[in-house]
């Protein structure tokens, strides 16, 4: 098995020479073969240390067959470009992620100072534009993607036995998707998104009996509070991407488990030598 | 044949001992999941059952206000948080042609009551007019027109050596009865009082 190359070890830490070998690993630089020899056994080792950095890591974590299983998985005859719709939002959500977590560093969820610190990053920080603008451009590719990509499941039949839980697991992921726009929207709080939220946390009060509570819940009172601003922030960019990670994950692991259907056009194999016996009970 | 007995088996034991471990160490877990979500569920919550603050402000002299025209003025309803907590509020006085006290005064929300955009008083046709989805209503604040479930809401008036002060909102019926604040698009009157119930804190509405 691969090893933690020695060169890569600091001295002190090597293990001690074994009686009768004169090997280099007391790393005293008394090697009887002359120090042009040291020199390219240590380039040779710093040449492989890459890989027995991997085989290192891979030894202790035992990643390599969970990561060939998910990455080298085969995958069904006529599989084509929809099914990549699933990995786009992924990777639409991780840009979100990501350029969130740069947004909050200037970003102040306060109602006096939210818009003043989102005009200072539109106009004042560097790239701020740009960051800013991938991030509120990149909400709407995400649930383009998230409902193409449900188009594609729910046209292919892919929603069928025994992927109906991922199916489900997929349709509260565009709920929380859908909620992520709508507490995103306040952030900026400008004309539009104090009025937007205002109009959609009255649209929540319409339910009958518990609607009143649940706009509560979303103001924390009875008016647009001075709490209102962070627990939408709080909303935004801790609960619901938290619950988007762990449900992407479990969706994955059903993706992975159970594996990807056949587009509906490509016919089963029905070669006689390929059939077999159906098995009841 | 009978089973046999586990380790450490004692004659009229009514649980195993493996038994009695696994339910207490499941009740000790489910006693500190209790014990971390109650408080952070009444932590998010808690703000529902605040009772702000009862607030009057004063918006001008008594001498101020018509009787055929509303007046905007704008006030404070919730401190600390700038533009975001002040509203404009529609202030006329009392009048007899509507067989209303002159000696009082009339605040109309601006809150439009279908879904809480803000409305406008258009002087030259009489009417509160809504920009969002259209909803009008006349110079009452009753509904002529679109979406709205229920008229203008209001808030109390009382004069203070000669000021206008501006209180608590309250919402009316359709034949403008007083009753607790209801949010925007919420029904009144009823048994709407009751499929729509005003959150605990709400203040009781004014006499009628």
């Amino acid at each position: 098995m691969a090893k933690f190359p020695d060169t890569l070890i600091p001295p002190p830490l090597r293990k001690p020479a074994k009686p009768g070998q004169n090997g280099h690993r007391n790393g005293n630089g008394a090697s009887p073969n002359g120090d042009s020899e040291e020199k390219s056994v240590v380039v040779e080792k710093l040449k492989e240390a890459p890989v027995d950095l991997v085989g290192w890591v891979d030894e202790r974590t035992g990643a390599s067959p969970f990561l060939t299983g998910m990455l080298l998985r085969k995958v069904p005859k006529g599989t084509n470009w929809f099914y990549t719709l699933g990995s786009a939002t992924m990777f639409a959500f991780i840009v979100q992620a990501l350029t969130g977590v740069f947004l909050a560093m200037y970003y102040t969820p306060s109602p006096v100072e939210a818009y003043a610190s989102i005009t200072n990053i539109t106009n004042d920080v560097f790239m701020g534009e740009f960051v800013r603008g991938l991030h509120k451009w990149g909400s709407s590719v995400m649930i383009i993607l998230i409902f193409l990509h449900m188009g594609r499941v729910f046209f292919f039949g892919a929603y069928k036995y025994p992927r109906e839980l991922n199916w489900v697991i997929g349709v509260v992921l565009i709920v929380l998707t859908l909620v992520m726009g709508l507490t995103g929207y306040l952030l900026p709080f400008d004309q539009r998104s104090y009025w937007a939220t205002i109009v959609a946390m009255n649209i929540n009060g319409t339910g009958p009996i518990v609607g009143p509570y649940l706009a509560d819940f979303l103001r924390a009172g009875a008016e647009f509070e001075s709490t209102t601003l962070s627990r939408f922030y709080a909303l935004h960019m801790l609960l619901v991407p938290g619950a988007i990670i762990a449900l992407i994950g479990a969706h994955l692991y059903l993706v992975v488990k159970l594996g990807t259907t056949a587009p509906p056009w490509v016919r089963g194999d029905t070669k006689p030598k390929s059939l077999r016996k159906e098995k009841v009970g | 044949m009978e089973k046999p007995k586990p380790a450490g088996y004692f004659e009229g034991e009514s649980m195993t001992r493996r038994g009695a471990f696994t339910l207490g160490g499941q009740a000790v877990g489910g006693l500190a999941g209790v014990a971390l979500v109650l408080p952070l569920v009444g932590f998010a919550v808690a703000p529902i059952l605040d009772t702000p603050e009862e607030r009057w402000e004063k918006v001008g002299n008594v001498d101020d206000f018509d009787a055929d025209v509303y007046r905007p003025v704008i006030t404070t309803i919730r401190s600390g948080i700038g533009e975001a907590g002040k509203t404009t509020v529609y202030v006329r006085q009392g009048s007899i042609d509507l067989e209303e006290d002159p000696n009082t005064f009339v605040a109309v929300s601006t809150r439009c009551a279908h879904l809480g955009c803000p409305v406008r008083f258009v002087r030259a046709a009489g009417i509160f007019s809504c920009p969002c989805h259209g909803g009008a209503y006349d110079f009452e604040g009753k509904v002529i027109g679109g979406p709205p479930v229920r008229p203008l809401d209001r808030f109390q008036t009382r004069v203070v050596d000669g000021q206008v002060e501006v209180g608590p909102r309250y919402s009316v019926t359709g034949d403008l009865e007083p009753v607790r604040a209801r949010d925007p698009g919420e029904f009144t009157g009823g048994i709407w009082e009751y499929l729509y119930p005003p959150r605990p804190s709400t203040p009781p509405a004014p006499p009628s």
